[in-house]
C-alpha cells in the first residue's frame, strides 16, 4: 500500500508582471511620503507623520531579529537610544567645529553607533536564541537604561542633552529648521532604510537568518555558524535602529534616557508583532497603528496603556500572525474569486464585535473615572462614571455583544471554510 | 589510501553511563557502510559523534585523514561530511525550494554575503533546480517545508543533506516510518545520489542494509562487535548469537 503525494498543483502561481509590480509597489510607496503632507499639511499631522515614519524604520529593524531570525529582544531600544545620543553629540561637535557635514547625514552616524554597541556586546548575547537571549537583552536593556542616568557626561543625565539641529550647513537652501524639512529628511530615511531591509532579506544572509530562525541545529549541518549568523542580524538591526533613534534626535533635538529603556523597547515589540513578524511590511503596518493610536489614545483617555495591552493580547490570542497574517490569509480567497461569500459573514459580525468593543471601553472608562473625572463621551453620547444606567448600558453591551458575536463568528468560519474549499479546489491554497 | 572515515577508540560517557566503549570503524572511500544493532546500541550517538554533535570523551576521529573530534558541526560539513536525522529536520516555515538553497549557498562560496540577490546567482539557482529534480520534488517548490508528506519530507531531507556535494554522506534511518513502495523508492534514491560518493547509513530495514551496503558493521552497546561483507556478517556466529537470530538465513 501506498501513500503517495496527491497534490501536485504548486502553491503558489506565478503571477505575470512580477518585477513590475515590485517597482511599482515601492513607488507609489515614495510617491504617497512626497504627497503626504501636501495634503495633510497641519503641523500636528507633520509631526505625526514623522513619528510614524521613524517607527517604520524601529520596527523593522526590530523584525530583523524577530521575524526574520527568531530573536526576541527586549532591548531594542538600547541600540535606538544609543544612536540617538550619538547623533545629539555629533550634531553639537559639528555646530561647534563648523564642520561641512549637513545634517542629513547625521542619522548614519546614529546608526554606526547602533551597530557599534552591537558589535561590542552582540558575540556575548548572541551566543544562544530563546530564553538566553531575550534575558541577556533585557539585562543590558536595563543596564543601559540606568547607566545613562548616572553617566551624567555622556547622558546628561535626567534631562539628557539638548542640541539645534539648524545650527549645521544648510544643505541646497533648507536649514531643517521647518517641521515639513526635517518630514521630508525623514521619509528619505524611511525611503533608504525600508530598501534596504528589504534588500538584506533577498540576501543569502537573509535567507540563512531564515534557516537559523526555523532550525539552527540543522544550520550547522549545512556549513554554518549560526552563532555568527545571529550576530551578524544583531549587528543589522542595531544599526537600522540607530539611524531611527538618529532620526528621533533630530525631530525633538533632545536625546534622554527615556530614549533607551523598557518602554520603548516594549513598544516596538508591540509595533512589530501587531503588524505581524512573518511579512515583510507587517512592521510597517504595525508602527503606523501603534504610533497613530498612541497620538490619538493619549489625548482621548489617561488609561490608554490598558487598550495597548487588550489588543496586544487580542492579536496574540486570535489573530498571531498579526495584521499583516490576517491581510494575507485572505490572498487565496481573492484570487480564486471567493472573497465576495465571506464578506457578508464579516460585516453581520462586525454589529455585536463593536458592541461588545463599547462596552469593553464603557466599562474601562467607568472605572478608571469613577472618582470624579470628566464624563465619557462614547461616540457623541455622554456618560457619567457614577450612573447606575451607565454601568447597565456597559453589561448589556458587553454580555449582549460577547453572546451574539460568539454566534456570528462561527457563521464568519463555516462562510470561510466553503470559501476555503472552493479556492482549495482552484488550486490556489494548500 | 586514507579512509574516509575513521574512528579510533572512541569512548562516550554521560555522567557516569558510558554510551559508547572502544568504538573503532573504518569507512574506505567510495564505500557504502551500513551500521546495524538493536535499539540503544548506539547508532545515532556514533552518528552524533562523526558529525560534531557531540564530542566524544576519549579517543579521535579522522575525516579523510584529518584530525575532526573536537570540532564543532559546520567546521566538520565544510571538511565535506554531511548527515540526516532520524527525526524529520527541514527549514519548516520555509519552501522546498529555498530549503535546498539553503544547503547549496556555503558550498556554492556565498557564506555570510549581504551584498549579492540571492534569487539572481546562477549556479545556486542551478545547483538547487538540479537537487530538486533528482528527489522529485520539483512540481512541490514553493510549499512550505512543514506542509509536505511525511515521505515528501525525508525525500527533502536526503536533498538538503547532498545538496552541498559532500564527499562523505551519513543518513540515519532514511526509510523509518515508510510504506513498502516508498521504501523502494528512497532506495533507489539513495542508491543514484551516492554514487560515487562514501555512504554511511544507519538502518533497521534489513532489506535495505543488505541489498544496499557493502560493508556492514555491528553495533551492540555501544562496541562494534563485527565489521565485513554482507556475506561475513551474515555467517558471523557472533553476531547471529547477539542480534540477527534466524532474521538473516
Amino acid at each position: 500500500m501506498t501513500n503517495a503525494p496527491t497534490p501536485s498543483i504548486a502553491v503558489t502561481k506565478q503571477e505575470p508582471g512580477g518585477a513590475l509590480s515590485f517597482y511599482g509597489v515601492w513607488l507609489i510607496a515614495a510617491a504617497a511620503l512626497i504627497v503626504l503632507p501636501l495634503i495633510f499639511s497641519s503641523g500636528g499631522s507633520l509631526t505625526s507623520f514623522s513619528l510614524i515614519g521613524i517607527a517604520i524604520i524601529f520596527a523593522l529593524s526590530y523584525n530583523i531579529l524577530l521575524g526574520q531570525t527568531g530573536l526576541l529582544s527586549f532591548g531594542h531600544a538600547v541600540q535606538y537610544g544609543l544612536g540617538g545620543f550619538l547623533a545629539v553629540h555629533a550634531m553639537n561637535a559639528v555646530a561647534s567645529h563648523n564642520w561641512p557635514i549637513p545634517l542629513p547625514v547625521i542619522p548614519l552616524i546614529g546608526g554606526i553607533g547602533g551597530m557599534a554597541f552591537a558589535l561590542l556586546v552582540g558575540w556575548v548575547m548572541t551566543k544562544r536564541a530563546g530564553t538566553v537571549f531575550a534575558m541577556i537583552s533585557l539585562g543590558i536593556g536595563e543596564l543601559v537604561a540606568s547607566s545613562s542616568l548616572i553617566l551624567r557626561s555622556v547622558f546628561g543625565g535626567e534631562s539628557g542633552i539638548t542640541t539645534d539641529r539648524t545650527s549645521l550647513m544648510p544643505l541646497f537652501g533648507w536649514t531643517f529648521g521647518p517641521q515639513i524639512q526635517v518630514y521630508y529628511l525623514i521619509a528619505f530615511w524611511v525611503m533608504i532604510s525600508a530598501i534596504a531591509m528589504y534588500a538584506l532579506t533577498r540576501t543569502p544572509l537573509g535567507r540563512i537568518c531564515n534557516a537559523v530562525r526555523d532550525n539552527p541545529e540543522r544550520v550547522e549541518f549545512i556549513g554554518y555558524d549560526p552563532h555568527v549568523v545571529r550576530y551578524l542580524a544583531y549587528m543589522f538591526a542595531g544599526f537600522f535602529a540607530g539611524i531611527a533613534g538618529g532620526l528621533t534626535a533630530i525631530n525633538f533635538e533632545i536625546a534622554n534616557s527615556a530614549y533607551l529603556g523598557a518602554t520603548q523597547s516594549g513598544l516596538v515589540l508591540f509595533s512589530a508583532f501587531i503588524g505581524g513578524t512573518a511579512y515583510f511590511f507587517g512592521p510597517i503596518l504595525g508602527a503606523i497603528l501603534v504610533t497613530y493610536l498612541q497620538l490619538g489614545l493619549t489625548s482621548v483617555t489617561s488609561v490608554w496603556q490598558l487598550y495597548f495591552g487588550i489588543i496586544f493580547i487580542g492579536i496574540v490570542m486570535f489573530a498571531p500572525g498579526g495584521i499583516a497574517g490576517i491581510l494575507m490569509k485572505h490572498r487565496p480567497l481573492i484570487r480564486a474569486g471567493t472573497l465576495g461569500t465571506v464578506i457578508p459573514s464579516y460585516l453581520v459580525a462586525a454589529i455585536p464585535t463593536l458592541a461588545l468593543a463599547l462596552g469593553v471601553i464603557l466599562t474601562i472608562e467607568t472605572v478608571a473615572r469613577f472618582s470624579g473625572d470628566a464624563a465619557i463621551n462614547l461616540l457623541g453620547i455622554p456618560f457619567v462614571a457614577t450612573a447606575p444606567t451607565t454601568w447597565a448600558a456597559a453589561a448589556v453591551l458587553v454580555v449582549g455583544g460577547f453572546l451574539v458575536a460568539r454566534i456570528t463568528w462561527r457563521r464568519v468560519a463555516e462562510a470561510w471554510d466553503r470559501a476555503a474549499t472552493v479556492a482549495r479546489d482552484r488550486g490556489y491554497l494548500a | 589510501m586514507t579512509a574516509a572515515i575513521q574512528v579510533n577508540a572512541v569512548e562516550k560517557s554521560f555522567g557516569n553511563v558510558q554510551i559508547i566503549r572502544d568504538l573503532n570503524l573504518s569507512v574506505a572511500k567510495g564505500e557504502r557502510h551500513a551500521i546495524i544493532g538493536p535499539n540503544g546500541a548506539g547508532k545515532s550517538t556514533t552518528f552524533n559523534l562523526i558529525s560534531g554533535h557531540i564530542k566524544p570523551t576519549s579517543g579521535e576521529i579522522r575525516l579523510n585523514g584529518e584530525v575532526t573530534s573536537g570540532l564543532r558541526p559546520f567546521e566538520i560539513n565544510r571538511r565535506g561530511l554531511s548527515r540526516s536525522f532520524q527525526v524529520t529536520n527541514v527549514f519548516a516555515r520555509m519552501t522546498v525550494w529555498e530549503n535546498v538553497r539553503c544547503a547549496v549557498l556555503w558550498a556554492t562560496g556565498h557564506r555570510y554575503a549581504f551584498w549579492k540577490n540571492v534569487d539572481t546567482l546562477p549556479e545556486v539557482k542551478q545547483r538547487t533546480a538540479e537537487i530538486l529534480d533528482e528527489i522529485h520534488l520539483s512540481h512541490r517548490r514553493d510549499v512550505p517545508a512543514g506542509l509536505l508528506t511525511y515521505a515528501e519530507q525525508r525525500e527533502l531531507e536526503i536533498g538538503i543533506t547532498i545538496a552541498g556535494g559532500a564527499s562523505v554522506i551519513m543518513l540515519d534511518e532514511p526509510t523509518a516510518g515508510m510504506s513498502h513502495a516508498e521504501t523502494e523508492r528512497a532506495v533507489a534514491l539513495i542508491r543514484r545520489l551516492t554514487e560515487g560518493r562514501t555512504l554511511v547509513i544507519v538502518e533497521h530495514d534489513m532489506s535495505v542494509v543488505f541489498g544496499l551496503a557493502d560493508r556492514i558493521s555491528v553495533l551492540v552497546y555501544g562496541h562494534i562487535i563485527a565489521s565485513g561483507t554482507p556475506e561475513e556478517i551474515r555467517g558471523n556466529p557472533k553476531v547471529k548469537e547477539a542480534y540477527l537470530g534466524e532474521e538473516v538465513d
